[in-house]
């Protein structure tokens, strides 16, 4: 654990050998997926379908399994860590972001996976203009919300 | 059948451990990285990337074969159009990342972190889905 504390410099706070494992693992997760099953690991797609909501052709049990494994893997790490959970947002913003994260998922087809890391990696289009465009956007929130001084998190 | 459930359970048990590993699953750690022009987190960056790293490696492995391992073929978006509707989801999407510290995935992997907390803005990413569906018919 102390390997994955490691910092880096000009960045007291960031955790990049974390990151970097986390990340591999992510890539891990969605190569399994590709050269397995022969799908994109695309969160919000798969969300969508467990959901019976969207017209992926993914078996919807399969799709219950991958949503199911996200907490698991979750569970596993914070056991093994023995890590005290992090702060989340309150209720209103919660539900305001969780709607417009739903309702933009599906009018851009896909998020942070399906674009970000399973379309980025293939170099297609759609998911480099997608990525950079929920970046873009994600940066400016902020950057608002800090201005504003909006605080979301305790 | 067995295999229909078994490859996405494990893809998603190992893409949920990663999204806690990186730091995903902690929406102060997110928000850091969002926060570009103020206190900036680089650490997101490193997870991006090296989850990009491995799946590019895939996509290499995956153009030499002629069925997936467990499936009887590929099923992959083909699409390479930009439209508004892209680009304007896109944009929607990344506001509300940035309101919460919060996208799908981790939104599923944080039930087992802070279950309340994750319901509320798992069910509202439902409704949102809900909703689109509900004015454009499923596309």
């Amino acid at each position: 654990m102390s390997l994955l504390a490691t910092s880096l410099p000009g960045f007291p706070e960031a955790a990049p050998v974390a990151g970097l494992v986390g990340g591999v693992l992510i890539g891990l997760a969605a190569a399994l997926m590709l050269l397995g099953a022969g799908r994109i690991a695309g969160v919000s797609g798969i969300a969508a379908r467990a959901f019976g909501i969207g017209s992926s052709s993914m078996p919807r049990a399969g799709a219950w399994a991958f949503i199911i494994g996200l907490p698991l893997g979750a569970l596993i790490v914070m056991g093994l860590s023995g890590a005290s959970a992090p702060a989340f947002a309150g209720p209103l913003p919660l539900a305001i972001a969780g709607v417009i994260v739903g309702v933009g998922t599906r009018l851009g087809s896909g998020c942070t996976s399906g674009h970000g890391v399973c379309g980025m990696s293939r170099l297609s289009q759609r998911s480099l203009v997608a990525t950079a465009t929920f970046m873009a956007t994600g940066f400016a929130t902020v950057a608002f919300m800090n201005a504003a001084g909006i605080e979301v998190l305790p | 059948m067995t295999r229909d459930i078994l490859v996405p359970l494990a893809s998603g048990t190992i893409f949920g451990a990663g999204l806690t590993v990186g730091g995903m699953t902690d929406p102060a750690r997110v928000r850091g990285f969002l926060d570009l022009f103020g206190d900036w987190d680089p650490t997101l960056a490193f997870v991006m990337g090296g989850a990009v790293l491995v799946m590019a490696m895939a996509w290499i492995v995956q153009r030499s074969m002629l069925r997936p391992i467990f499936a009887e073929g590929f099923s992959l978006p083909d699409r390479n159009d930009l439209t508004p509707r892209l680009i304007g989801g896109s944009a929607l999407f990344g506001v509300g990342w940035g309101i919460a510290g919060l996208c799908p995935g981790p939104g599923f992997a944080a039930l087992a972190i802070e279950p309340v907390s994750a319901a509320i803005f798992v069910v509202a990413l439902v409704a949102g889905m809900v909703l689109v569906r509900l004015f454009e018919g499923n596309v």
